[in-house]
């Protein structure tokens, strides 16, 4: 009897203790996001990148306000004058008097705006054509797959040079060709990854427990693709900088005065042997933006994406 | 295999097909007639330039005698240099192009395949990470910041080679754009090389191969580059769209008289049918590289044959 109650006294402080365990353990308990933020946080070259970049932002939105120039405006007593604090103008000017501070600035909206579009029109269409070829499949996939390929093996930016010839330039332009291209290989992994999800077991129990494919899609696939899509979202974001960039480079880009680094690395290179720094500064934003991307992209997929750790 | 090839041409024969037509209706869609210009021209005149260039007859009928000429290989006169057709500004000029990006093609591969497999053979070591960030730089800056840098370094500061110009193809004129060139895809390249050649080396019959006693050269030559190279074939495709993509900068850049020169000024000065004719060249020579890359993918790789 009394080993009986002793027993029982045990179990019930075990159960007590699974309990409390349990308990601890929701607490405990981290979602897919919080791993992901915590391996991202742990990721040193990402986090400087992101405090870089959040930095250049900061600066692109507000700098142009600190500067007493505007972007257009020429200063006539400092033609193509080196960089000076007493001047005002704070990285120099160029050979026709313009604040290079301000013009790098206004070029760095360009390439912000540009690669944010571009991300965002890959995130939808891309998304959107990607889910719904893997989830309906069958014919419907092969047919919008081979359509895919054919996009994907053409020569974009000589398309892209042929509109602009006939067209004349304008950012529009740009902004559309952008669009045209970025969402293609987003396309290609989220239809990839949808077709991997679709057979998983908790698909299955879905199913299984009655839930429509609505439920099905926006409870079970999307929140499962939203990993990859950011990943490649964030990777996307400095080739669709560098396409704008290439085209202002060869003066096919964004029209006088406004202007875009591709532009101003254009105007530089001319004048590098005189004016070093009308090379040097619109290059280092550049540069430094184009690193920072990467690193977070790739700190990004090790937080977010298994497979490639 | 015979059907993958097959498979493989029907995809690339409706994309020329779909690149000539979205060409040719973009034409047709931009405001304005190659006729209406500088100064108002007689009605009959007009009647008859427009019979002359087929511009009177149905749009379908236009595209018809525009793919005849086409197929025979004319791409119509220049509307910007006067006295030349297309043909003969792309004779002009071709040939400097496809030196340049043959021989940048050339550097990519051996270099890119050397530097890689080095990287993967040393491991860990000082030779290994000096690849992997110069490979890490290489990728991320763009060849129009690469270039003048280059410029900068080599020609002005150092006073070794020059800065620009064709010069009848002597090497001076050639190091420079090719490396700029190059550089990039060496870089993405080694990457891939390195750890493709890193995995192969872990495989097993790596394993067998070292256990039989077999000499390290042997090991490396016979029996791991083959399948180590597989991925880096893969990536040949898009490194020529790209090398032949980046050639417009890097002839800018280096005052080349190659094609690039003439599509940028062609699309600057809206001079339709030369940048019509090059995007059709340069478009038919990418869908046709990448195609020959896929297909000989497939002969090396049965597993994308038998699965594509």
């Amino acid at each position: 009897m009394a080993t009986i109650t002793v027993n029982k006294m045990v179990k019930e402080e075990s159960h007590k203790a699974v309990e409390n365990f349990s308990e601890k353990l929701e607490i405990e308990g981290r979602s897919l996001w919080a791993d992901a933020r915590r391996r991202f946080l742990s990721n040193k070259a990402a986090v400087a990148s992101m405090i870089v970049l959040v930095a250049v932002t900061l600066l692109i939105i507000f700098g142009p306000m600190a500067s007493q120039f505007t972007y257009d405006e020429i200063d006539w007593a400092n033609m193509a004058a080196p960089p000076s604090m007493e001047t005002g103008h704070f990285f120099g000017t160029d050979h026709l008097g313009r604040d290079l501070f301000v013009r790098t600035l206004e070029g760095g909206r360009i390439s912000f705006m540009v690669g944010a579009m571009g991300a965002l029109v890959a995130v939808i269409i891309g998304t959107i054509y990607g889910s719904m070829a893997g989830f309906l499949g069958g014919r419907i996939d092969n047919l919008m797959m081979r359509a895919l390929e054919i996009l994907q093996s053409f020569p974009f930016m000589f398309l892209v040079i042929l509109m602009i010839t006939f067209f004349g330039r304008s950012i529009l332009l740009i902004f559309i060709a952008i669009g045209a291209v970025s969402w293609l290989d987003m396309a290609r992994i989220v239809r990839g990854q949808t077709l991997s999800l679709k057979s998983k077991e908790f698909v299955e129990a879905a199913i299984i427990s009655g839930a429509s494919s609505t439920q099905i899609i926006f409870r079970h696939l999307i929140p499962n693709l939203l990993g990859i899509v950011v990943v490649y979202a964030s990777l996307l974001v400095p080739g669709m900088i560098l396409f704008e960039s290439f085209l202002s480079f060869l003066g096919l880009g964004v029209q006088e005065p406004m202007t875009s680094w591709g532009a101003l690395v254009n105007e530089g290179a001319t004048s590098m042997e005189v004016a070093i720094w009308q090379l040097a500064f619109p290059t280092s934003f550049l540069v430094i933006t184009l690193f920072c991307f990467n690193f977070i992209g790739d700190g990004l997929r090790d937080a977010l994406d298994p497979k490639d750790r | 295999m015979f059907t993958f090839i097959l498979k493989r041409i029907g995809v690339a024969i409706p994309t020329l097909f779909i690149l000539v037509l979205l060409s040719f209706f973009l034409m047709q869609m931009a405001p304005g007639s190659p006729f209406t210009g500088d100064f108002n021209m007689p009605p009959e005149i007009l009647a008859n330039l427009e019979a002359k260039y087929h511009l009177d007859k149905p749009l379908w009928q236009q595209f018809a005698y525009y793919l005849k000429d086409l197929l025979h290989g004319d791409l119509g006169p220049s509307f910007k240099y006067k006295d030349y057709t297309v043909n003969e500004l792309v004779a002009q000029s071709f040939p400097v192009s496809i030196t340049i990006g043959a021989l940048a093609f050339l550097f990519t591969v051996i270099m890119g395949v050397g530097l890689g497999t080095l990287a993967a053979l040393r491991q860990n070591s000082w030779i290994d990470y000096t690849v992997m960030t110069f490979s890490m730089v290489g990728v991320v800056l763009p060849s129009f910041v690469i270039a003048p840098l280059m410029v900068l370094i080599f020609s002005i500061s150092l006073k070794w080679l020059p800065a620009g110009g064709w010069n009848d193809g002597s090497w001076q004129n050639m190091v420079l754009p090719v490396a700029a060139m190059a550089i990039l895809y060496v870089a993405a390249v080694a990457r891939i090389m390195r750890s493709s050649m890193i995995e192969t080396l872990n495989s097993n019959f790596i394993r067998t191969a070292r256990a039989k006693g077999l000499p390290r050269r042997h090991i490396i030559f016979k029996h791991a580059l083959k399948p180590a190279l597989l991925p880096v074939v893969s990536y040949l495709g898009p490194a020529f769209v790209g090398i032949i993509t980046g050639s417009v900068v890097i002839e800018t850049v280096f005052g080349l008289p190659g094609i690039g020169q003439h599509f940028v000024n062609g699309a600057l000065n809206r001079d339709y049918s030369l940048v019509l004719g090059l995007t059709i060249i340069i478009g038919s020579l990418t869908i046709l590289f990448t195609a020959v890359v896929d297909i000989l993918y497939g002969l090396i790789d049965p597993k994308i044959r038998v699965g594509g």
